[in-house]
């Protein structure tokens, strides 16, 4: 009864302000004076197109050489497909991992307090900074069989490195960053009152976990989730190295790619691209969407 | 007589405002500690440690005749040029186009957003791709270019633009939120007083903005420094000349040169560890400025 009074409250007064926010834009729309608008507006468009737009379609000229029948055939041909089902199998694991291990990460930078904490913090953006040849050696010499890691596995059976699991670690590693990043301002601003009503009204830890905060993390987890999925699918730099490169078995699109550019088939590689580029516009807009649900709620449950 | 006790530390301690009801056991809490660390320890901090080691396992002569190495030199200054020339392309392009989305409002503009996004989800294969596509001997204006001879495709030109490309957005993509955030007031006091375009921009705007400035430049740079896939398709891997760091590092752990590598790739991953200096005290400096804001209200 009380919070559904504040909560009242609270609305009437955003709507307030919303109401006269949107007035005041009203009043500076009608006479927005500030000078350099077409000068820099222009220059974007100019920028982005030069840069971005027109190389881009380049790609998406080059397949109309190839007629539907051939492109299909090149896209769908047995090698390709095996690496698909590598990249984004691969892909979608680590990002799962990624979810998993970054709410746990996050939570834990939030919530608790131990020694080197901002450390451990300023280190988690490590796979953003890290140049990703870098990367790649480092994970192949730590989990290769005689690595520090790897020697360790192999008699457990596990062979990490030069084996589909070693392009799902290196593929972990570059998408660490995301879920932790998105999650954790979230987990930040999450208000104490709701989890001890929970508390108050005879839930314990677990169910205020699952059924309180669980379901606000839930559009920033997956936010971060696709973040590192889109990231992981074009990956080429960290996962030559450990991968092994194996035809059909541990052999990624982008690779697919570089093979037939370096043998100058530049249509079937384009072909390769579009399909690739496709793919990752699609995310990129369901990314997006995901984003505009997360402010959405956000701003709502406020 | 143990609620007293947790309500009086809560008294004195006001930052753990948590009570009993609302934290884990000290149990549960050390063993989620135990495990994050375990994991970041997997993945983050044994990579980078290995990095150090494995360049310093033949000894510390042999790590610097790898560093200077005239191929090696080379590579660092190639790859010295190349983000010299990025970062401030996208510097320009980044403070342009936060300008134009933040201070005005126009049809398209949502959109406008995200094609300036483009860049982060392209693989940076498909990025060195495309301009090959462009500038290839095979490429729209290959013939042209053959014919005046200039080079862009194996050459530093393609390894300038492939570079532009992967790190395109980052400036742009600090500033537009940050700039939406502090409103246009300021800038319109500055008009009403009499200040030209470029005063404005020069003595309001960037003042304001300079910490999400620098922090994107930041971002530009390690990325423009460490990228490998896009430069690796324009590059055409010639040793001491369209060699960057990451490449020669690649070239060097293809020959079986392990330590020399390593070598290599510490400096890249000791540009990492500086980034991330430089980042913490930048968000540092931003939290200290928000609270003393916060503090003068």
């Amino acid at each position: 009864m009380m919070k559904c009074y504040f909560y009242h409250i609270f609305v009437s007064v955003t709507l307030a302000r919303a109401h006269t926010n949107e007035q005041l834009n009203f009043m500076t729309k009608q006479k927005n004076v500030l000078p350099g608008f077409n000068l820099t507006l222009g220059y974007t468009l100019l920028y982005l197109s030069l840069i971005v737009l027109i190389p881009l379609s380049a790609a998406f000229i080059k397949t109309t050489e190839l007629s539907f029948n051939e492109f299909w055939t090149i896209v769908t041909a047995p090698r390709v497909l095996a690496s698909y089902k590598l990249t984004f199998g691969a892909s979608f694991i680590g990002a799962l991992i990624n979810a998993i291990f970054g709410l746990l990460t996050a939570w834990v930078l939030v919530r608790y307090s131990f020694p080197g904490k901002k450390i451990i913090d300023a280190l988690v953006d490590l796979p953003f900074a890290l140049p990703t040849a870098v990367a790649g050696i480092a994970l192949t010499a730590v989990y290769a069989s005689n690595g520090w890691i790897g020697s360790w596995l192999e008699p457990h059976g596990i062979k990490v490195a030069f084996t589909p699991i070693g392009v799902v670690i290196a593929l972990t590693f570059i998408g660490l960053p995301f879920v932790v990043r998105t999650v954790q301002p979230v987990l930040e601003d999450l208000e104490a009152e709701t989890e001890e009503a929970a508390a108050s009204l005879g839930a314990n830890r677990w169910q205020t976990f699952t059924k309180v905060i669980l379901p606000t993390l839930w559009p920033a987890l997956l936010t971060g989730f696709a973040l590192a999925f889109a990231r992981a699918i074009g990956e080429y730099g960290s996962v030559i190295f450990i991968a092994g490169n194996v035809p059909f078995v541990s052999e990624i699109t982008p690779l697919i790619i570089i093979t037939k550019l370096e043998q100058y088939e530049y249509s079937s590689a384009t072909a390769v691209a579009v399909v690739m580029l496709i793919i990752s516009f699609l995310l990129l807009f369901a990314i997006n969407g995901l984003q505009w649900w997360a402010t959405r709620r956000n701003s709502v449950s406020h | 007589m143990s609620n007293t006790i947790t309500s009086q530390y809560t008294s004195y301690h006001t930052k753990v405002t948590r009570s009993r009801a609302t934290s884990e056991p000290t149990w549960i809490r050390w063993s989620l500690i135990a495990v994050t660390l375990l994991f970041l320890s997997f993945f983050l901090f044994v990579p980078l440690v290995a990095v150090f080691t494995e360049a310093l396992r033949k000894g510390f002569d042999t790590y610097i005749t790898a560093l200077v190495d005239p191929d090696a030199f080379s590579a660092i200054k190639l790859t010295l040029i190349a983000a010299a020339i990025a970062v401030p392309l996208n510097l320009v392009f980044g403070v342009a186009a936060a300008w134009a989305i933040a201070k005005f409002e126009f049809k398209g503009k949502s959109i406008l957003i995200t094609l300036i996004d483009l860049p982060f989800a392209v693989s940076p294969v498909i990025a060195g791709l495309i301009y090959v596509l462009i500038f290839g001997l095979q490429g729209w204006f290959g013939s042209y270019l053959s014919d005046h001879d200039i080079k862009v495709i194996f050459a530093i030109p393609g390894i300038v633009l492939a570079t532009v490309f992967v790190t395109f957005p980052f400036v742009a993509r600090e500033l537009i939120p940050l700039m939406q955030a502090q409103g246009k007031d300021e800038e319109e006091a500055g008009l009403v007083l009499g200040a030209s375009g470029w005063q404005i921009l020069w003595r309001i705007t960037l003042p304001n903005i300079k910490w999400g400035l620098l922090y994107g430049v930041i971002l530009t740079n390690a990325r423009a420094m460490g990228e490998f896939g896009a430069v690796s398709v324009v590059s055409g891997h010639i040793r001491g000349m369209t060699n960057t760091m990451p490449l020669h590092v690649e070239i060097l752990y293809n020959e079986y040169n392990y330590a020399a590598a390593f070598a290599v790739a510490s400096l890249l991953a000791l540009l990492a560890l500086v980034t991330l200096v430089l980042k913490s005290f930048v968000e540092w400096q931003v939290a200290r400025n928000a609270s003393n804001k916060e503090e003068n209200n």
